[in-house]
């Protein structure tokens, strides 16, 4: 903790606190005709106002605990809602992370200027300080908001890592109870795992008796790739259901063999359409079969 | 013996999560077109970097992989250097045996790298740690050990 000057009784950070409590009202006031507070709230100005105001007591709450430099002070927190509605507004408007920065940055310099005007009669050591801490808190303030920023990005992509995870790997139903999975990309873990849920889901949605993975559009071919390849297989047929797999190019064919990968007695076609033949050649053949008494 | 006279074209990749093998096999995938490898030699030289970077990431956790373009007597290739710095490789027979591993894998990947490029190294540094060298050219050369 930082010490006052003697004859104030106040610790610094009490006399910051202090001084934010006071002058809330006029700093939320000036704040709401900055760019910042008017672009993101159009519809009135008392909601301005008001989102000063909140802000302003997070901040006094900050300086009360002493935890200026502090990012997971507790005093923040509650502002951090706030500040995300805000930034994704300003976001949405087509601002950068440091363009927004910027705007609140210009924050500080109406709180500094009345900060001036308040202490004109103060002692300029304790006006000094005071500054200081001021600049500190705001200082923190802007980190606190790019960081509210940046996580914000980085949830949006996770969000659209995982549509994409799904919307890549559809199973489609090709023919009555026989189902199709496309596969596109490397099938890593997290893939992997979405396809086999996927595909089991639509075996029992379907009914279906046969399913084909192709992986046609699948780039490399390793040992983690052929193991869930035969984990996938092995848990269809525990369903009910026979895979066949189709689409394994030459080149990668070649590097299977080399790499010394066996998809053991999974049947393999080479094209989506042999596949195909081969399934429905093998239904023909199971009902003409069922047809026939012994 | 002729020394190899290598273009300094480097590439250095961090192997710290999945993602990173992704990176790893487009970067060794470009490469090796540009140094005129034909799609069948790609596959396996992006299969093997395949393998090698998960080893790096799941039995050393994590480290780094430095791609080399090569342009020296033997024509252009594309050299890898896989580093950790886990436990290293003590007994490298065994763990190039097919079917051994220690973590539930198929225990293909060692084994089978080795057979899909042209030179194969494992080290285990004095700093500790393992180190994993492949290396293929696009086309051979016989003419290296010539007339
Ligand atoms: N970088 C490494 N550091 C330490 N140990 C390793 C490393 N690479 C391989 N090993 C050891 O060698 C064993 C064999 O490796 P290999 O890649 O052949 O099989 P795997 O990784 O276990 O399974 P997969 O077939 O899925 O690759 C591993 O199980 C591990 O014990
Ligand atoms: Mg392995």
């Amino acid at each position: 903790m930082i010490d006052g000057p003697p004859d104030s009784g106040l610790s610094s950070t009490e006399a910051l606190s202090a001084f934010l409590r006071r002058r809330t009202e006029q700093i939320a006031q000036r704040w709401a005709d900055l760019p910042l507070f008017q672009a993101v709230f159009t519809v009135t100005r008392d909601e301005a106002v008001e989102a000063c105001q909140a802000v302003l007591s997070c901040l006094v709450e900050v300086a009360e605990s002493g935890r200026l430099e502090d990012l997971e002070a507790p005093g923040f927190l509650p502002a951090r809602r706030q500040l995300v509605a805000m930034t994704a507004s300003r976001s949405r408007s087509g601002l950068s992370i440091a363009q927004v920065d910027r705007e609140f940055g210009v924050l500080r310099d109406a709180v500094l200027d009345m900060l001036a005007a308040d202490s004109s009669g103060a002692a300029p050591e304790e006006s000094a300080r005071l500054r200081l801490l001021l600049v500190t808190l705001f200082g923190t303030l802007r980190v606190v908001v790019v960081e509210t920023m940046l996580q914000e990005n980085q949830e949006i992509v996770q969000r659209q890592r995982q549509q994409l995870l799904e919307m890549a790997t559809p199973v489609v139903k090709l023919w009555d109870r026989l189902v199709a999975v496309p596969l596109i990309g490397m099938l890593d873990s997290a893939r992997s795992q979405v396809v086999m849920e996927n595909l089991l889901e639509a075996i029992v949605e379907h009914n279906a008796d046969i399913a084909i993975l192709d992986i046609t559009g699948v780039p490399t071919v390793d040992s983690l790739v052929a193991q869930h390849l035969m984990k996938t297989v092995a848990s269809a047929r525990l369903m009910g259901a026979e895979c066949v797999i189709s689409g394994i190019r030459p080149a990668i064919a070649q590097t299977m063999v080399q790499l010394g990968l066996d998809l053991g007695h999974v049947t393999t076609r080479a094209t989506l359409a042999d596949a195909l033949e081969w399934a429905l050649e093998r239904r023909r053949r199971r009902e003409r079969d069922s047809r026939i008494p012994e | 013996m002729i020394p190899e006279r290598e273009r300094v074209e480097l590439v250095h990749l961090p192997i710290r999560e999945d993602t990173d093998l992704t990176v790893i096999r487009h970067q060794v995938r470009s490469l090796a077109r540009l140094a005129g490898f034909g799609l069948v030699q790609q596959t396996k030289l992006v299969t093997a970097a395949s393998e090698l970077a998960r080893n790096t990431l799941l039995h050393g956790g994590g480290g780094e992989a430095e791609i080399r373009v090569l342009d020296g007597p033997d024509g252009p290739g594309l050299r890898v250097v896989f580093t950790d710095s886990g436990p290293g490789i003590p007994d490298v027979e065994r763990a190039l045996q097919d079917g051994f591993s220690t973590a539930n894998g198929l225990g293909m990947g060692l084994g089978g790298s080795k057979r899909l490029v042209q030179e194969f190294r494992i080290e285990n540094p004095p700093e500790g740690g393992a180190r994993v060298t492949i290396a293929s050219w696009s086309a051979s050369f016989p003419a290296r050990y010539g007339v």
